[in-house]
């Protein structure tokens, strides 16, 4: 019969017989489950990150740029030449079955004043449709309409960051700020979206219709030009259909050869994040596993440790099989004490990952979630490396010859 | 008095020692009665110390039968010979082999540990036993606390707390001076008469064998003489 609540007893008074051995082969397991708890916090806020921009940025969703140009050989790059147009975008509304919705948007960077308050900021012409696309609520005011768009109405929806640098706390509905100059209206004032992957605000915007965005704001070379359109797919699985729709039709109304470049390029963003998504996974899982490794390396100390001290109380173990000890009585003496370094070392563990994932959080900006799950499997994880560990030195102490164990010195 | 405890028939064990194996015991026989004090004496090497770890179910014979109490102890598992040592033999080794940095309560409280007792139980047992060695007061002595007779009396109490019919004493007084061996042996005389139980003792010193009733000797794992001993 093993008495439990004794063994653990001797257990602890061993460990604390040698008190700053007992704390450093700890110290190897606080340093690593705090490595695994960080680890998985840093990469749960990455992947949370990510799940929340591909939620901003709305479902289902390709992006199609007007070509590039080449001058002198060197290419400009998506969108720099425009050579898509608000009947472009028309077309695909009508004729591509798999498209449900088209935002078509010319974009330029103006200075915005209110007042005594003045601030750069991307001004993105459009139609109502895009807000819709990327699934983006009006706080305030109300949205574009299309009525805005044909009456070329001098009508802006500002996001929250500008808003909050030109205004502060005054109502910016039915103010008029000044974008380059020409006087707008402003009608709405949108929900905070907060900063992409990248870190960049999505808040620092302001929407006009795209009508007027051509006629007053940017006035681009051929009237009807636009730089990009945002496109959503009916469903998911249609994504790659409505691509091939795009493709096809802009071919044909730009009279491109099979031979020939495009002068556009469609994107498929909700793939692009899906693949970010994976990489935060991805991620998250690969820093697990480092962390993991000094995990396993703090398990080996333990193992390290406790065969040192079987040897150092062979002497005792004699004594205890002599006077009456079983072989589990001895194995769980050796397996207890493991234990304890290693659930100790778990739980002061827990407490620096924290720590650390907090810290890190405030220090570099990012996002941490530390889960209870991954508290809880730490903890199992430690328990297991002990009992683990634990085990051949146990072993090793229970199968002493009583006789030679009792000799030795 | 004389009902057998222990009985040895042809009893050997064998070492292997390189190629060739060495025999510590060679058919040995003989039989134990309840109540004796039995000295063994012998040379080094002859056999008595290999004698007492069989007989304390230490070892295992390599042939010959081993009855204790009647029961063959000869075929069981190693954790069946601990309960048997736990409960019907009790050890006094030459170099006291108690627990460092614990208490001679607790020390003594050992074997009870894994007996399964009660804590409470543990504690008026062991007080007890210390009690009957004379150490009531120094139960919160650590043995480097403990002068080398007061150790060995701590072993003694371990020895009987858990009222084993039988005590093993290997060299009971090899460490300590005249003085604190005649009481210790005085304890053993006092506990073989007063409370029966059986002391089967090795030595080389002939006064302190002359404590016992019975003397046997060994020679190259054999017995060459036993006799009674006329006080």
């Amino acid at each position: 019969m093993i008495n439990i609540p004794v063994t653990i007893r001797i257990s602890l008074r061993a460990l604390k017989a040698n008190k700053m051995r007992s704390a450093l082969t700890m110290l190897g397991i606080v340093i690593g489950v705090g490595a695994v708890i960080a680890m998985l916090a840093i990469g749960a806020g990455a992947r949370e990150r990510v799940s929340a921009e591909i939620d901003s940025m709305g479902s289902n969703l390709l992006i199609v740029f007007s070509g590039s140009t080449s001058s002198g050989g060197a290419r400009m790059g998506a969108g720099s030449e425009p050579t898509i147009t608000l009947q472009d975008a028309e077309a695909i509304k009508r004729e591509c079955p798999a498209v449900q919705d088209v935002g078509p948007s010319h974009s330029g960077t103006a200075q915005v004043v209110f007042g005594n308050q003045n601030w750069s900021t991307v001004v993105i012409g459009t139609t109502v449709s895009l807000l819709e696309i990327r699934e983006w609520q009006i706080a305030d005011g109300r949205p574009l309409t299309d009525q805005d768009d044909r009456s070329i109405a001098k009508v802006c929806v500002l996001g929250k960051t500008v808003v909050d640098n030109l205004f502060g706390a005054i109502d910016p509905i039915g103010k008029v700020v000044r974008i380059k100059r020409v006087p707008f209206t402003v009608i709405g004032v949108l929900g905070s979206k907060g900063q992409t992957m990248m870190g960049q605000d999505q808040d620092d915007i302001i929407y006009v219709p795209i009508s007027t965005a051509q006629k007053k704001l940017f006035r681009p070379s051929f009237p009807g030009m636009i730089q990009f359109m945002m496109i959503k797919a009916r469903g998911s699985e249609e994504l790659d259909s409505a691509e091939e729709q795009i493709n096809d039709l802009l071919h044909q109304r730009h009279r491109i050869g099979p031979h020939q470049e495009n002068d556009f390029t469609v994107k498929n963003l909700t793939q692009m994040m899906q693949t970010a998504a994976n990489i935060a996974r991805i991620m998250t899982l690969l820093l697990g596993a480092i962390a993991s490794i000094s995990l396993l390396v703090g398990g080996i100390g333990i193992m390290n440790i406790m065969l040192v001290s079987v040897t150092e109380r062979t002497r005792e173990i004699g004594i205890r099989i002599a006077v009456g000890a079983k072989t589990w009585d001895i194995r769980l003496q050796f397996i207890i004490e493991a234990v304890t370094l290693s659930l100790i070392g778990g739980g002061i563990g827990i407490i620096f990952g924290q720590a650390g994932s907090i810290t890190v959080a405030k220090l570099a900006g990012l996002p941490v979630i530390i889960s209870p799950l991954s508290i809880a499997v730490a903890f199992g994880f430690s328990a297991a490396v002990g009992v683990f560990f634990g085990f051949y030195p146990a072993y090793k102490a229970s199968l002493l010859n009583p006789i030679d164990a009792l000799r030795y010195e | 008095m004389n009902k057998t405890l222990i009985e040895v028939s042809n009893l050997s064990r064998l070492y292997h020692v390189g190629d060739s194996d060495i025999a510590a015991l060679n058919s040995v026989n003989l039989s134990i009665g309840k109540g004796e004090f039995v000295s063994i004496m012998g040379p080094s090497g002859s056999g008595k110390s290999t004698f007492m770890n069989v007989i304390g179910c230490l070892d295992t014979p390599t042939s010959g039968a081993y009855l204790l109490q009647g029961a063959d102890v000869g075929c069981l598992s190693r954790d069946e010979l601990s309960t048997i040592r736990n409960t019907t033999i009790g050890f006094v080794f030459q170099g006291f082999n108690l627990l460092a940095r614990t208490t001679a309560l607790e020390n003594v409280e050992l074997p009870l540990l894994y007996s399964g007792a009660p804590a409470r139980q543990r504690r008026e047992q062991a007080l007890e036993a210390l009690k009957i060695v004379g150490l009531e007061d120094r139960i919160d002595h650590q043995p480097n606390q403990l002068s080398g007779g007061q150790q060995q009396r701590v072993t003694i109490a371990r020895a009987i707390v858990n009222k084993a019919p039988i005590i093993l004493a290997d060299e009971p007084t090899g460490n300590l001076d005249t003085k604190t061996s005649a009481e210790i042996m005085g304890l053993f005389v006092r506990l073989n008469s007063g409370s029966g139980i059986t002391v089967i003792l090795v030595t080389h010193e002939h006064d302190i064998a002359a404590y016992g009733k019975r003397l046997i000797r060994f020679l190259d794992g054999r017995i060459i003489s036993d006799e009674k001993i006329q006080n």
